[in-house]
This record gives C-alpha cells, sequence and structure tokens, in this order.
C-alpha cells in the first residue's frame, strides 16, 4: 500500500509571515491564553532547526531567536498539562515545529501501543507538527520500556512487521511519517538485507517518508565498516525530508576497533558536517535538525550551530547553481 | 538457522537489564564475530538512562545519600523495576516503596517519605491544568449554606504524609537549601503539594489538615471534613487550615448537594 | 460536639478565613509587579523551584551514552550525602524508633 499521496505534503512553500519576528515581545500573558495555533506556521522549510530543550525555554521565549524550526520529542509532552506544554503552546505559536517520536517501538516483535499511538495522535492534532518522524528500532518488550533505540536484524520477517508497524501508524495518525535511519553499534548474523535495501523496499511498501540522520550514517558507517559516502550514494534521497546532526563518542571494541556512539553531547564532528555537505549536494537543502540532548549547552552555543547548518545550505546551494550554470 | 524475531528480542532484553547472562549469540562486529563490547554498549544506554531518569525526578534524594549511593540504588530499582511506559517523566512511581525495603538505605526511615514528596512533585507539575478558585469567589456563598459547603480540589494536589520531619529534610535538600542539623526523631510533618498556576508548591499542613484535605478530596462537606480532622487533631484549627489551602490554589470549585456537579469559577 | 454545634463553628471559621483572605488579596496584588524573568515564571514556570535547576523532570532522549555501567555491588555502599548532617539524640541517621 503507498499512502503518499493521500497525505498532506509535510513541506511546502508556505513563507514565514511577517510578524514571525520582533512584534508582541511583552506580550507574553495574552500569548500564553491564546490556545488556538497559529496553522501557518505549520510547513517546516529547508532551514536549520534545533531540539527543543528545557534549559532554553526562557531565552526562547524571551528573545524569540531568528531560527527555522524547533523539534521535541514528543514523549517529553505527552503530561496532562504544566509548563511543558506552556512553554511548547507558546513557541509553537512563533516557530514552526516537527515531532519526534522516541518511544513507538516500530521494530518490536509485539503489536503497537495503541495508548501510544493515541496520544501521538492527540498531540498531533494539538500542535499540528510540520513533520513527524520515528526510528527504526524496537524499545519495548513485554510490560518493559528500554529507553534506547535497538536494533533490528534486516531479514524478511523484521520487514514484514515494520511495514505492518508503519501501515498502522500512518493510517491511524492520518498522515505520513518519516522513518530515521538508525546508528547501530553491532549487526546481526541473520540479517539479509543490507541496511540500504531494508529501508529501500520500507519506503516502497508503506509510501512512508525518510529522516537521514547524517551522524548515525557515519557512526554506523565506521562501527560496521561501511563506506559513509557510498551509503549516501545509495539512500533513496529522493524520499528525504528532514536531515539530522549530532555529535558522537569515539571508544573501541575489544578488538580496538572503532566503536563511536550516537551520544548528542557535543557539537557535529567535522567529517559530518562533510558528509551534510555530500547529502545536501544531492538532495538540496532540507529541515535540518542539530540534536543536542545530553550535557546541553548555552542557547549561543546551540544556535550557531544550526547557523553553520544553514550556512552550509546556501554554500551548496551557490556551488550547484554555479556548475549548473557553467555545465560543469 | 533463523529465530523469529519474538525470541531474538526476548533474548537481547533479557540480557540487557541481567549482566550475569551471556551476550546472545549472532550479534556481531564487523568481522562477524560476536562482540560482547558492542552488545555492552546497550545496556549501558539503557540502565544508565534510566538512572538518569531517576536522578532528573529525585534530586533532593540524590543530595541526601549522594552521587555514588543514589546511582548503585537507582541502578537495583532499574534493573527489578524498569519503566513500563516510554514517558520517563513518569517513571519512579514506585521508587519510595523500594527504597523502604532497600537494605543499605534503611537506616534512613525518612527517606522514602522524601521520595514521596518528590514524587508528588513531579505528578503535581505535570498534572492537568485548571484555573484555583480565588478568595473573592467564596464571598459569593450565603453564610447558611457553608456547612454543607463541598470543594472540587484541584488536579494537581497530592497530600503526603510522613511521621519524619520529611518536608524540612527535603526542603533543605532543594536547589539552594542549606543541609544543617535535624532531629530527624523530632515531630511527623505532613505537605500539601499543588501546582495552581505553572509553579509548583510544596507547603507544610498543620495539624488534622492532611485527614481534612482527604476528607474533602472525597467528596465530604466541609462540617463533615471538620469532624474527621478534629477527630485525629482535637484542636484542629479550620480557619488556618482553609486559609492556607485557598492561598495554596488547592480548590477549583465548590457546592453543595453530595455528588453535585461543582461550580467552576470564571477565568480570573 | 453536636452537629449544630459543629456547623456554626464551621460558618464562624469561614467567615473568619474570608475576611483575612480578601484584606491579604488586595495587598498582594498591590504589591504583584516584577522583572521580565519572574514574569515569565508566573506565566509558564520554571522547573527549578524545589526541583534542579533547569530540568522539568526526566525526559527522554534518542541519545546514547558513552559511560560504562560499572555494576557496583550497592550492599557495600553507605549513603555519604547530606545524610551525615541528619541526627537524632541517638547519633546520626536515623534508627527507625517509629513504623511509617
Amino acid at each position: 500500500m503507498n499512502f503518499a499521496v493521500g497525505y498532506p505534503v509535510n513541506h511546502g512553500a508556505l513563507s514565514f509571515p511577517s510578524e514571525l519576528n520582533g512584534q508582541d515581545k511583552e506580550d507574553m500573558t495574552l500569548a500564553l491564553e491564546s490556545v488556538a495555533l497559529d496553522t501557518r506556521l505549520q510547513a517546516i522549510l529547508s532551514r536549520a532547526g534545533v531540539g527543543l530543550k528545557a534549559e532554553h525555554y526562557r531565552t526562547i521565549v524571551a528573545t524569540r531567536p531568528d531560527i527555522g524550526f524547533f523539534e521535541v520529542h514528543a514523549e517529553n509532552y505527552m503530561g496532562a498539562g504544566g509548563p511543558p506544554h506552556r512553554y511548547l503552546t507558546e513557541i509553537r505559536n512563533h516557530y514552526p515545529l516537527s515531532l519526534h517520536g522516541v518511544g513507538l517501538s516500530i521494530g518490536a516483535a509485539r503489536p503497537l501501543d495503541r495508548d501510544h499511538l493515541r496520544r501521538l495522535k492527540q498531540l498531533i492534532e494539538r500542535y499540528q507538527p510540520g513533520l513527524f518522524s520515528e526510528h527504526l528500532a524496537w524499545s519495548t518488550h513485554d510490560t518493559r520500556f528500554f529507553d534506547d533505540l535497538l536494533p533490528v536484524p534486516y531479514t524478511s520477517e523484521t520487514l514484514a512487521l515494520v511495514t505492518d508497524h508503519i501501515d498502522e501508524v500512518q493510517d491511524t495518525l492520518g498522515r505520513q511519517m518519516l522513518l530515521e535511519n538508525p546508528s547501530t553499534y553491532l549487526a546481526f548474523a541473520e540479517s539479509t538485507y543490507s541496511e540500504i535495501d531494508f529501508i529501500v523496499e520500507t519506503v516502497r511498501r508503506t509510501g512512508c517518508g525518510l529522516l537521514l540522520d547524517v551522524n548515525n550514517v557515519y557512526v554506523s558507517s565506521t562501527n560496521q565498516r561501511w563506506d559513509p559516502i557510498r551509503y549516501l550514494d545509495e539512500y533513496p534521497l529522493a524520499h528525504v525530508q528532514e536531515i539530522h546532526l549530532a555529535g558522537y563518542t569515539r571508544e573501541a571494541d575489544e578488538a580496538g576497533r572503532p566503536l563511536l556512539i550516537d551520544t548528542h553531547d557535543r557539537p557535529v564532528d567535522e567529517h559530518v558536517w562533510s558528509l551534510f555537505e555530500h547529502a545536501i549536494g544531492r538532495v538540496g537543502p532540507k529541515p535540518t535538525l542539530i540534536e543536542w540532548d545530553t550535557k546541553v549547552p548555552t542557547w549561543p552555543e546551540l544556535k550557531a550551530e544550526a547557523d553553520r547548518a544553514e550556512a552550509t545550505m546556501v554554500a551548496v546551494g551557490k556551488r550547484e547553481r554555479h556548475r549548473a550554470a557553467i555545465g560543469y | 538457522m533463523q529465530q523469529l524475531a519474538t525470541d531474538r528480542q526476548r533474548e537481547f532484553a533479557a540480557a540487557l537489564l541481567d549482566a550475569t547472562l551471556a551476550t546472545p549469540p549472532g550479534l556481531i562486529g564487523p568481522d562477524g564475530e560476536l562482540s560482547s563490547k558492542r552488545f555492552s554498549v546497550y545496556r549501558n544506554n539503557v540502565v544508565l538512562g534510566l538512572i538518569e531518569a531517576l536522578r532528573a525526578n529525585f534530586p533532593a534524594t540524590c543530595r541526601i545519600v549522594g552521587d555514588e549511593f543514589f546511582r548503585a540504588m537507582a541502578r537495583a530499582y532499574a534493573v527489578s523495576e524498569p519503566p513500563t511506559s516510554p514517558m520517563l517523566f513518569d517513571y519512579g512511581a514506585g521508587f519510595a516503596d523500594f527504597v523502604a525495603v532497600f537494605d543499605p538505605a534503611v537506616s534512613l526511615s525518612y527517606l522514602p517519605d522524601v521520595i514521596r514528596i518528590e514524587r508528588a512533585w513531579v505528578e503535581a507539575y505535570h498534572a492537568r491544568d485548571a484555573v484555583a478558585l480565588e478568595p473573592v469567589a467564596l464571598a459569593a456563598i450565603p453564610n447558611d449554606r457553608v456547612a454543607e459547603l463541598r470543594f472540587s480540589l484541584h488536579p494537581s494536589l497530592r497530600v503526603v504524609r510522613s511521621l519524619f520531619p520529611a518536608v524540612t529534610i527535603w526542603r533543605m535538600n532543594i536547589t539552594d537549601g542549606v543541609p544543617r542539623s535535624v532531629d530527624v526523631d523530632s515531630d511527623g510533618e505532613d505537605a500539601v503539594v499543588v501546582r495552581p498556576g505553572a509553579e509548583v508548591e510544596v507547603r507544610l499542613i498543620p495539624p488534622g489538615g492532611a485527614e481534612f484535605i482527604t476528607a474533602l478530596a472525597s467528596g465530604q462537606s466541609l462540617t463533615e471534613a471538620t469532624r474527621r480532622a478534629m477527630t485525629e487533631f482535637a484542636l484542629f484549627d479550620l480557619s488556618t487550615n482553609l486559609a492556607m489551602l485557598v492561598q495554596a490554589g488547592a480548590f477549583i470549585g465548590y457546592g453543595f448537594a453530595q455528588g453535585e456537579s461543582y461550580g467552576k469559577t470564571e477565568a480570573r | 460536639m453536636s452537629n449544630e454545634t459543629l456547623s456554626i463553628l464551621v460558618a464562624g471559621a469561614f467567615a473568619a478565613t474570608l475576611g483575612s483572605l480578601l484584606a491579604t488579596t488586595t495587598t498582594n496584588s498591590a504589591i504583584a509587579q516584577g522583572t521580565e524573568a519572574s514574569r515569565l515564571e508566573k506565566c509558564y514556570g520554571v522547573a527549578l523551584k524545589g526541583q534542579n535547576d533547569c530540568y522539568a523532570g526526566a525526559g527522554t532522549t534518542c541519545a546514547g551514552t558513552s559511560t560504562v555501567d560499572y555494576e557496583g555491588n550497592s550492599y557495600k555502599l553507605v549513603p555519604k550525602g547530606t545524610c551525615t548532617t541528619m541526627v537524632t539524640p541517638k547519633g546520626h541517621g536515623s534508627l527507625t524508633p517509629k513504623n511509617s
């Protein structure tokens, strides 16, 4: 089944309303009580955004920085009320939002948690995110939730359950979801597909879009001894609607081979910036997120990473236009 | 040999939380050999992630016992009662009961009650929003109906009762708190935790007040609740307790008959 | 105490409470002014009051960790935080004379 046609397109050509910056900075009380969202800000343009952290709530509300969008982890906003919703409502009123799930467990060998899916649906209805994404991973077994993105073997059996689950997600939510490529630390001996073939086939069967995590490409390629450039060149880039960038930590396995860990606790690595340039040289600019989830830096430091991503997209765009013009 | 995904995930999941189990077969590095070090990355991610979640939700507890002890205690809890939901802000509902029977911590008999205060704080923080009654709204109540008055309580409201000075101990171990000597055998303290607006407030309840609030919460009238409070504490001071609760934003509506749907006040 | 006596007591206490509350409310709103930061807190709240600085409760990340979890034997550990300042007449800590 292919749902792509029936769903609202995730990112479009709407421009920002002129009042995005500037006006009404004083009017926080009023803004808090205005429950209705400004849905003109739904579409996420091909700009850079950052993961929204509680540490930065007040700075963002008070200074309203110029940034393309914010992304939140859906599970952090599944409480009934309180400050998280107050801040997110206020921020959502002034910025496009991307919703990133980390707990749906799409790769689990058990039915999806319907209650969790219902909470996601409510969150999407409430905050009208321009993008919704989840991971090619599992995190639940029996009644337990493991707070990590655990790997799946690339087999026909896994493919069948992943596609069934994505079908159910898209049916229930009534919109397309983006699937994120994982960072992996090991491989399964029983895998019969390459990661790329597995993702290609998942997209073909479900019509889902893709979130290309370039840091995950670098981490997994190093850990699995793949060529990351070749990975990107073989990746179904036409389906990519968002890009993630993050920092990793370098460790070694028992044989002394490099073992990179997707820690989101530092700046984006230079290798990853190069891969990002390569990727957007192929697909053009995309909504690009800086993920920094632990040891969260000051707002200016985080914003500088986003600025670099945006500057890279502009530079690559100019370069590509120049190449086209001179027929290179 | 192809294993079913269910079996594969069962053995993977079991080995994540039990470090005495061997790395499941077929989890390999780039040269095709079994790699325990690579599997242990997932083990670390899961267990340390849960410890961090508990540390975030129970900061005063962590300060009281010290970081090293807290991590060991949190680890023991995480392995024995891993979360059942992906909403980790809600993790730790059973932590107080676990710590109460956790051998290395039993000498700190007040600790489970401090944990209960912190847990109530987290629940209040994420509870449904509601507008608290302003004192002026109560002025509209005819004097001859006050005795049968019933309140609906704020959805964030929690009561924590302790035989120890748990509120004092909690307060001196939060941000900006100054730890000092406290007699653990001094009088017990009860707390009401409520978030009427944006901020969670933890207040000490005067004697008999916890019983009073519990009675009001179960839908009893002001008179019935006062009687119950006086049964527990003969000198129960209704005026002080009532003033504290109104100021805390504990009430969101009132009515008269039992089971009547309580009128909410207009927005402030 | 009879129902009637109690009702009278309750009505009296209620009236007294109301009187004092209404008096203080006026005073409070008269001084309710504030800085940018305090207005922000009033509208949106801070996680800080009684909690870790800058933490809105446990989040959920999709990040890993490079820290190794050494499975320490927690039964050999003793609490070493501020609990040592909490004393009873019998010494540090409490020896659980009460049932909680």
